[in-house]
């Protein structure tokens, strides 16, 4: 991104002027894409069901940016922010939501589920917790290779719940990797509220068990997510190990699109919207401190909303991927089951 | 030749490959200094470090899943499961993300999980299982299950070297009880995928694997010395892929086919080997297909109780002649 502004260097947080205004840009295109994505769904065209992370874009916008270019990350399904930092496009999205055979897994994956490892994300798959121990071993390739990158790897307060998570989380901690677990404690999972997952009040005393320091954050105040995050990045590349990181923040919207949220208080939900959006929140800080002008932000999400009204109408006609026998290649590289084209016999 | 044991050819397969590409690396429960559980990684962290050869925390899933990780980055992990038993700790990791990734996600995962499977040692419920059909049934993975010294050495090196993930089940009562003269300069690579006539034969097959290729051959001994038929055995090595066209000629070659495995029955290999020797070749049937295996139960721990529950060279032969008189 590009902005017309005179660049100056370290206004906040050790960010410049324009990687503020970057960060503002990558909050509004996690939003502006969720909603044409909303529009989509209901117009039938989203295949399945559409994950949003309404009021939690700032942790994983500011997560994401506080890492480098070679470093990697694997998201959840409500961190479409991190993967959009992480230079994932747009219209892959919405072809991966709308299962086209352009979409990045040729419409065998949905929505987030996918990759780019030259970017530096590795999609998730959806048992939670399995990702910790892949991306432990993908920093212990790190390592092992004595490359100075660093992984990143989210897990929701549901998903502290799992297995994978606890051998992951261990796993890494005992093998000193360059690893930072962001626990996003939004309070629910699908539609099981935190009380129902630990008697633990907060997650990142979960870190103590393991060893390695755990931070809890606002996870709505972008800055202090990007300087937490930073910080763990910092320490895990100069050798120090893991860092769990619990970003406190609420989740708006259902579990799914479909889902009717009788188990969230309207008033909790209205509370957080008016008084708590991680958007407005970090628009009000940038124009309060004189970081940015409302012409320069209006200028963003202008330039968003032409971006997305493009994209959307370059790929709703895509095909869908054909219903053929190449939906049974690449299961292994190499040899193909022998009898797994058993069928051809019939028509012989 | 040197004559070695099955272990030890394994160990010289993972050595030399460790040798050959320092991308291979090892991770494991007491396979460091200890040397493993039954000492097959012994000596390797003198030899490469501690680096490549990693003591882990007792973490199955973590093992397969930080081994799918360093995969995709280009490493050549091989995990060691301390006994195959407990390879089920790390179902999820390998059914969901491990044999899936290729297929939606086109990542390549090169991992070995390897470990001692098979009873016969009086190991009790949880260090004597054959856990192979329980991945059977899983799209993206490859099962490979040596029977001989050489075999332990090539497959375990095929699998080190495989683009996709393999599951190696060694057979702890072979470790020290199969010896076999291997020359320590060819450069043995079983193919994975490639059955292996055991024993030449006319009158029935036996299609097996593992520990029970042995069994097989016993029995195929004893019925041609008591009763003058011959018996064919049929070594498949790899359950997946599996050679479909190495059971196809044998029973085309004998016309009567006897499975024997050493896991329970139902929901056995056995059964997907019955349906596609109907599906390829039923008009060349002479007789039922027959199936000797473990019966359906854990496997108990007493001498006697182990014995009677698996499968023993008596029970093959008892259904090796009533198959050939059908």
């Amino acid at each position: 991104m590009t902005t017309s502004v005179v660049d100056h260097p370290a206004v906040a947080a050790g960010l410049s002027r324009q990687q503020l205004l970057e960060i503002y840009y990558y909050l509004i295109l996690t939003r502006s894409l969720e909603e044409r994505l909303v529009n989509l769904y209901r117009q039938g065209k989203v295949v399945g069901g559409l994950y949003r992370s309404l009021g939690q874009e700032g942790e994983s916008v500011a997560s994401a940016y506080a890492l480098d270019a070679g470093d990697m990350l694997s998201p959840l399904i409500r961190n479409l922010g991190s993967m959009l930092v992480k230079g994932a496009k747009p219209i892959e999205v919405l072809r991966q939501y709308m299962a086209k055979e352009t979409s990045p897994t040729g419409g065998r994956e949905m929505n987030l589920h996918f990759n780019d490892f030259d970017l530096g994300y590795l999609g998730q798959i959806s048992p939670l917790g399995d990702m910790i121990p892949v991306m432990a071993g993908i920093c212990l390739s790190f390592k092992m290779r004595g490359e100075s990158r660093v992984g990143l790897v989210y897990i929701g307060d549901g998903g502290c719940s799992t297995g994978t998570f606890h051998e992951g989380v261990n796993f890494a901690a005992v093998l000193c990797l360059p690893l930072v677990v962001i626990v996003e404690h939004n309070r629910y999972a699908y539609s099981t509220p935190t009380a129902r997952q630990c008697r633990t009040q907060r997650l990142a005393d979960k870190a103590y068990a393991y060893g390695i320091p755990g931070v809890t954050v606002d996870g709505n105040d972008v800055l202090a997510v990007y300087e937490t995050t930073k910080e763990a990045v910092e320490r895990a590349r100069a050798g120090g190990g893991v860092t769990l990181i619990e970003v406190l923040t609420y989740r708006r919207k259902g579990h799914a699109e479909h889902d009717d949220q009788r188990y969230q208080p309207d008033a909790e939900i209205a509370e957080w919207a008016e008084n708590n959006d991680p958007v407005r929140r970090y628009a009000d800080q940038l124009l309060e401190n004189g970081w940015a002008s409302r012409d320069e932000l209006d200028e963003i999400v202008e330039r968003v909303d032409q971006e997305l009204e493009r994209i959307v109408n370059d790929c709703e006609n895509d095909p869908a991927p054909a219903s053929d026998e190449k939906a049974l290649e690449q299961v292994t590289a190499f040899p193909a089951q022998a009898d797994g084209l058993w069928f051809r016999r019939l028509d012989a | 030749m040197p004559e070695i044991t099955y272990l030890e050819a394994l160990r010289q397969g993972m050595f030399e490959e460790m040798e050959r590409d320092e991308s291979v690396f090892m991770l494991g429960e007491d396979i460091g200094r200890y040397g493993g559980a039954f000492k097959v990684t012994d000596g390797f962290q003198d030899r490469f470090g501690e680096a490549r050869v990693i003591d882990t925390p007792i973490s199955e899933a973590a093992i397969v899943g930080a081994a799918a990780g360093a995969a995709h980055m280009g490493l050549r992990p091989i995990a060691e499961m301390q006994f195959m038993d407990f390879v089920a700790c790390a179902y999820d990791i390998l059914t969901n993300y491990v044999a899936t990734a290729r297929y939606r996600a086109g990542l390549s995962t090169p991992i070995v999980v390897r470990g001692p499977s098979g009873g016969y040692v009086r190991g009790g419920p949880f260090h004597s299982q054959n856990p192979e059909a329980g991945f059977f049934h899983t799209p993206g993975l490859k099962l490979v299950c040596p029977a001989t010294a050489r075999d332990a050495k090539g497959l375990i090196k095929s699998a080190i070297r495989d683009d996709d993930p393999v599951l190696y089940f060694e057979h702890k009562f072979l470790y020290r009880r199969i010896k076999e003269d291997l020359s320590d300069t060819e450069e043995i690579l079983t193919p994975i995928g490639k059955a292996r006539i055991a024993r030449e034969g006319t009158d029935l097959s036996i299609v097996t694997w593992s520990a029970m290729v042995w069994k097989a051959l016993d029995a195929a001994e004893q019925i041609e010395r008591e009763d003058g038929a011959s018996i064919e055995v049929l070594d498949l090595r790899t359950l997946l892929p599996m050679d479909d066209e190495a059971v196809t000629a044998t029973v085309r070659k004998t016309n009567k086919l006897l499975i024997v495995h050493e896991d329970t029955r139902t929901g056995g290999v056995a059964g997907e080997i019955t349906a596609r020797i109907n599906e390829n070749a039923f008009e060349w049937l002479d007789g039922p297909i027959m199936r000797v295996t473990a019966h359906d139960t854990p496997i108990p721990y007493a001498p006697t109780l182990e014995d009677y529950v698996l499968p023993q060279t008596a029970d093959i032969v008892k259904s090796a002649r009533w198959l050939l008189a059908y």
